[in-house]
């Protein structure tokens, strides 16, 4: 894992699990509901507002024994494309993933068009990642775009 | 064309001989409208938004081929407005009908009804998004005056910001090589996402702010629609740029032989009372074309075409 200065001594290291690093610190949050993180039993730790050489201010969440399945990882980048998954095993990082943009995004964001059917019935929303450089997803419905940024969650 | 769901709900999945091979059809059915093709089909038309001229369209192509039809007109006389969800609506009339036509206030309505309906579903109209077979209509009445769709020069006027019909012509047309002339008040104009794809699909457009004699006389096609008072934020504006983009008989002095004029109608101002007797004028029989397009793209859903 990247050393970012003091945030590394703020939280015990992990023998094994997932530490997620490089999550905007406004997106913390989401990251947790994205995956669920309220329900699980395991110790977790989560930092947020942490200096960060690279984007100023950061968040990282480490999580004791549980490791996340591609499927769950892809669910984030619509929030957070650059994020880090650190997989520890014994104390060493084993793996860092990158996660990448998948070409259907599923049920996770809200189209943000008022008139748009998906908001009016009780349907999963589905958007095709039209670039995945800048973050673009299209609704499958209404055919309206949403840029990176104007993102919203369901 | 994707022979699996006969659905249509917009054109983006037809190619230059999908198109041409439905007009061709559309020809067939104007030159012996009436048949008994659909004898023994019955046909819901749903429109959950009030439009009696492409109700009264579709219905009429279902009549005139032996067809019958169910139906209603207006959401207000419905389940829906009891709270029924579109797909409780849909999954009970599709045990009633062969085909669904449905016109919806909310976008993406037709699309998500395909998913749901084990019966075909076209498009008659969804909220700003799509509306199918008035493009084909449009453009088998272009077919049908020019003789080709090829190398066209197509004025387009008024609404081009909020209008689905201009919209939804440009992409259908990305396969006939057209040149564009985009025609409206500062307010309206063409948005940028579609004239970067215009771009990105090699369709030629110059855009233009002045409606007058000269700039539509190189037009082969001249595609009307209305400047509406509600579309505008600033109501100065709306007063200033009103009366620029009317249509009047003697700006078609220097207008090319072979030039008609489209609209989707309803008129209300934007073209002059005294154009209807020019021969350039062709609104009418544009309309009554929808009925040969619709006919053909009703058997087309129900596979009965070859």
């Amino acid at each position: 894992m990247e050393k970012t200065g003091k945030s590394e001594l703020l939280v015990a290291a992990l023998e094994n699990g997932t530490v997620i690093d490089h999550i905007p610190s406004d997106k913390v949050f989401d990251v947790v509901n994205l995956l669920g993180l309220t329900n699980i039993d395991t110790p977790i730790t989560i930092g947020s507002n942490l200096s960060s050489r690279k984007m100023g201010s950061k968040g990282i969440i480490k999580i004791a024994d549980r490791y996340f399945s591609e499927e769950e990882c892809s669910k984030l980048s619509v929030i957070a494309p650059n994020i880090v998954l650190n997989i520890i095993r014994d104390y060493e990082v084993v793996e860092k993933k990158r996660i990448a943009m998948p070409d259907q995004v599923r049920g996770i964001v809200k189209c943000g068009n008022p008139k748009c059917i998906t908001n009016h019935e009780p349907m999963q929303t589905v958007f095709d990642v039209v670039d995945k450089e800048n973050g673009t997803l299209r609704c499958r419905y209404c055919n309206k775009d949403i840029h990176k940024g104007e993102i919203k969650l369901l | 064309m994707d022979q699996t769901g006969r659905s249509l709900i917009s054109l983006e999945g037809l190619d230059r001989e999908d198109i041409l091979w439905l007009l061709g059809h559309a020809a067939k059915f104007e030159a012996s409208p009436n048949s008994k093709i659909l004898d023994g089909k019955i046909v819901a038309t749903l429109f959950f938004e009030p439009s009696t001229r492409t109700r009264l369209s579709f219905e009429t192509a279902v009549n005139r081929l032996g067809g019958r039809v169910i139906g209603f007109s207006d959401a207000a006389t419905t389940s829906s407005s009891k709270g029924e969800t579109l797909k409780d609506t849909i999954m009970m009339v599709s045990n009633y009908a062969d085909l669904i036509i449905m016109r919806h206030y909310l976008e993406g309505a037709a699309r998500y009804a395909s998913e749901v309906s084990p019966v075909p579903i076209i498009n008659a109209g969804d909220g700003a998004n799509q509306h199918p077979s008035q493009t084909m209509l449009d453009l088998y009445s272009m077919l049908k005056t020019q003789g080709r769709l090829d190398d066209l020069h197509i004025h387009l006027v008024g609404d081009l910001k909020y209008g689905r019909t201009v919209h939804s012509m440009l992409t259908a047309m990305r396969f006939f090589n057209p040149t564009f002339h985009f025609i409206s008040p500062d307010e309206l104009k063409m948005p940028e996402e579609y004239k970067e794809y215009c771009r990105n699909n090699g369709i030629k457009f110059e855009e233009h702010t002045r409606f007058d004699e000269e700039t539509i006389a190189d037009a082969d096609i001249l595609y009307m629609t209305r400047v509406q008072r509600e579309r505008f934020t600033d109501l100065m504006e709306y007063e200033r740029v009103k009366d620029m983009f009317i249509l009047k008989n003697d700006m078609l002095r220097s207008a090319k032989e072979n030039l008609k004029i489209l609209h989707p109608l309803p008129r209300v101002n934007e073209i002059a009372q005294d154009v209807d007797a020019n021969p350039h004028a062709y609104y009418f029989q544009q309309a009554k074309n929808g009925l040969y397009v619709r006919e053909a793209l009703i058997c087309n859903a129900l596979n009965l075409l070859k």
